[in-house]
């Protein structure tokens, strides 16, 4: 049988053996944490606690107003030290609560089993998923509660998981997937309910057999819920994609994954749902890929939320000859960070850092319209073409050749023969056409 | 690693590329015109190597000196300028005086490539506008044919088709492999298909191209040939005789003319493959391959305007 997949795509290098068949340990606890009070997309938290405080693992400490947010939850027990700007992965400064740990590991008393899982419906769900502060943890950290609450005049007719992880070095929801697919088949279950629907796909590139051949005897039985194989290809991981070639729908432009009847989530999101209902555990640890030509021991490790890169690293034996980047994230949509102190937070899925090779630095020269950015783009855009227009500020133009469409995969900048860097003009014309549309409104 | 002099490099994404750029892509080429290169000494001896030879200094020193000129700076190991000089040999008579050679070359890479703005500006392809400015000057030259091996004049095939002088035609293995008369690159299909092959398994050229332009030339000879009952080995004869796999594979593939839509690629192929059949059936010259190209070249703007793919999950976009 032919495999499902999307139209266009690269092929690159993956170099996942570095870590894909190492079981992910639990990192060492650090002394100190600091976790961000803005992990998601949406409004920021305010810090429930002050300095002096003391608090205990899964506290909550820190909330948001409205709806589209996600509350912070304490990753150790200990005092608070303060409130301190920090570098967050996504590139900003962020204040984060510092908490000495105190090493007991004590739990909040609001941390408690669910007597009865199976009969929550699906608002009580809802608010269990809400009050667990759980948010997409692939890497755009969106609010689950807000995915999953009903909207007018659309149905929810199946849940994807996504467990395709198509970035280079990223193995953390492959060791997720080997090694506790049980609990992914709960979630999915639990994410199914609270959203009323009744249908679950798991789907799963086909460079991960072994996780496939677990997650069907873990479905087996399970009515409603199958494991789909996807070609491996970048990116079959991108949302718009993964509902293309699991159900053949396209996602109309400017839409949701809603508008075709379809909820993506990270199997890692699923994981924390089973945690947040079964158990009363909020997210505070995730699965963390550490990798890169310039890391002496790649490994995946259990992390809790606010332990430090540099700790990270220091496990793993430290850096690997002179660094060029660190990349939170993956090798082709990460962003790299400027110093090593950066916290991991709920959707830090990897870290990948890349040695410092003189050889691999290059100049950008004129286009040679070769078109391997047309055929490599997802989206059927023209990036070539889009980047000719950034240069002559053409903003209109882009914005009805579809720029923002573009979903900054790095496909076309993977091959570009003249090294363009594509991705960088084209983020340049989208703020651009988005700051003419704010303007107009107003 | 926090010390001022090793500060972390902080850059947009992605921070993965490929190995291939101009500098592989434009090695790949060479690489993918080595057999018919060898094949072209094999059956035409000492004049090719100096036809070759000549070609080739005179781009690579015409782009040395427009960069000098033009105060561009050169890509390091940037072979394109090579590529030109040897597709331009492989499209011109053996016999051809060195210095017409050269001159071709000069021409093609300073008129038709600097003067519209060098690497990736052109709008035609410099190889073929070399080769049709050889043939409007000196038309005499560019048109005298020699016999493999034995360097005797003769007709080339397509010339003997056009003519029908009842002179025996070559057989179409002749043909396959190269051992007949005609523009000294060009004469093996073979040695043209293997290099293509190389071409499309390393992901620099698209199927598209040459499948189109190939296949219409096939269809429409095949059709001609039973209209009027010429035979299988007629639309056989079109496909491996002239140059219609050096311009399949290497000339209408070349990037920065033929179109970046995956449609304007196949309306290209058709075109020029219509125009192939019209020039060496109706039009007075018995080869149109390099003008049909050079034909499609032109459009090659219009069609990429006319052809953009619908945006995923969107409505047709503006043309």
């Amino acid at each position: 049988m032919r495999k499902a997949s999307f139209k266009g795509g690269i092929h690159p290098h993956g170099y996942k053996e570095l870590t894909s068949g190492k079981a992910a340990v639990p990192a060492h606890v650090p002394d100190r944490v600091y976790i961000p009070l803005s992990q998601h997309i949406g409004a920021p938290c305010s810090a429930l606690v002050l300095a002096g405080d003391k608090v205990k693992k899964g506290q909550k400490i820190g909330e948001g107003k409205g709806f589209v947010t996600a509350p912070i939850h304490a990753s150790v027990s200990g005092t608070v030290a303060g409130i301190e700007l920090k570098e967050h992965p996504g590139g900003s400064f962020v204040p984060c609560v510092v908490i000495e740990n105190d090493g007991k590991d004590e739990w909040a008393e609001t941390v408690k089993p669910n007597k009865a899982p199976a009969g929550l419906d699906s608002q009580e769900l809802r608010k269990i998923i809400f009050e667990a502060g759980i948010v997409g943890m692939g890497g755009a950290t969106f609010p689950s509660h807000v995915k999953y609450s009903p909207v007018e005049g659309k149905k929810a007719e199946v849940v994807i998981l996504n467990g395709i992880e198509c970035e280079p070095y990223l193995t953390s929801d492959h060791r997720l997937m080997v090694e506790k697919p049980e609990r992914i088949v709960a979630g999915l279950r639990y994410i199914m309910r609270s959203v009323c629907c009744g249908r679950g796909i798991i789907a799963v590139e086909d460079n991960k057999m072994d996780a496939v051949s677990l997650l069907e005897k873990a479905v087996a039985g399970e009515g409603g819920i199958t494991v789909q194989v996807l070609k491996e290809k970048y990116p079959q991981g991108s949302e718009k994609q993964l509902i293309y070639a699991c159900t053949g729908k396209q996602v109309p432009v400017g839409g949701l994954p809603l508008d075709v009847g379809v909820i993506v989530n990270n199997v890692g999101t699923a994981v924390a749902v089973a945690e947040a209902v079964e158990y009363g555990i909020p997210l505070i640890e995730r699965y963390v890929t550490l990798s890169g030509s310039g890391i002496s021991e790649p490994a995946n490790y259990l992390v809790r939320i606010g332990t430090l890169f540099k700790d990270l690293i220091d496990q793993s034996g430290g850096y690997a000859g002179e660094i060029e980047k660190i990349i939170a994230g993956g090798l082709m949509m990460g962003k790299t960070v400027f110093s090593d102190e950066v916290p991991v937070v709920k959707g830090s899925s990897g870290i990948v850092i890349i040695r410092d090779e003189a050889k691999r630095k290059f100049k950008e020269v004129n286009c040679v319209r070769c078109a391997k950015c047309v055929d490599a783009c997802p989206i059927f855009l023209e990036p070539t073409t889009l980047v000719k227009l950034a240069k002559l500020r053409a903003w209109d133009e882009a914005e009805q050749l579809n720029v923002t469409s573009c979903i900054e995969c790095g496909s076309c900048v993977y091959g570009c023969p003249a090294h363009i860097p594509l991705v960088q003009y084209i983020r340049r014309v989208k703020q651009a056409v988005l700051a003419a549309k704010a303007k107009d409104k107003k | 690693m926090s010390s001022q002099e090793n500060l972390l490099v902080v850059s947009s994404s992605p921070h993965l590329h490929s190995r291939d750029d101009i500098t592989v892509a434009m090695r790949d080429v060479l690489i993918a015109l080595a057999p018919a290169l060898l094949v072209a000494v094999y059956f035409f001896r000492l004049p090719a190597v100096i036809v070759i030879v000549s070609c080739v200094a005179g781009a690579y020193l015409a782009e040395l000196a427009c960069l000098r000129i033009m105060k561009k700076e050169r890509i390091p190991g940037e072979y394109s300028a090579v590529v030109t000089g040897l597709l331009l040999a492989f499209c011109l008579p053996p016999t051809l005086p060195a210095w017409m050679a050269a001159l071709g070359s000069i021409f093609a890479v300073v008129i038709a490539k600097h003067l519209f703005g060098g690497l990736g500006c052109n709008i035609f392809n410099p190889a073929l506008i070399g080769r049709a400015f050889l043939l409007a000057s000196f038309p005499v030259a560019m048109t005298t044919w020699v016999t493999p091996i034995d360097g005797l004049t003769t007709a080339s095939p397509l010339g003997m088709l056009k003519e029908a002088t009842g002179r025996q035609l070559p057989s179409i293995a002749d043909l396959f492999l190269g051992n007949v008369s005609g523009s000294l690159g060009e004469t093996s299909a073979l040695a043209l298909l293997i290099g293509g092959l190389y071409l499309l398994y390393r992901g620099h050229i698209d199927w598209r191209i040459p499948g189109s332009y190939l296949g219409t030339v096939f269809v429409l000879t095949s059709i001609i040939a039973a209209v009027k009952g010429l035979g299988p080995d007629y639309p056989l004869f079109h496909m491996f005789a002239g140059g219609l796999f050096l311009g399949a594979f290497f000339m209408a593939t070349d990037w920065v003319t033929s179109p970046i839509t995956k449609t304007g690629r196949i309306i290209f192929g058709v075109g020029a493959g219509i125009l192939v059949v019209l020039i060496r059936l109706k039009g007075a010259y018995p080869e149109g391959v390099c003008y049909s190209i050079l034909l499609m070249n032109v459009v090659t703007p219009l069609i990429d305007r006319y052809t953009k793919a619908r945006v995923f999950g969107g409505v047709k976009s503006h043309a």
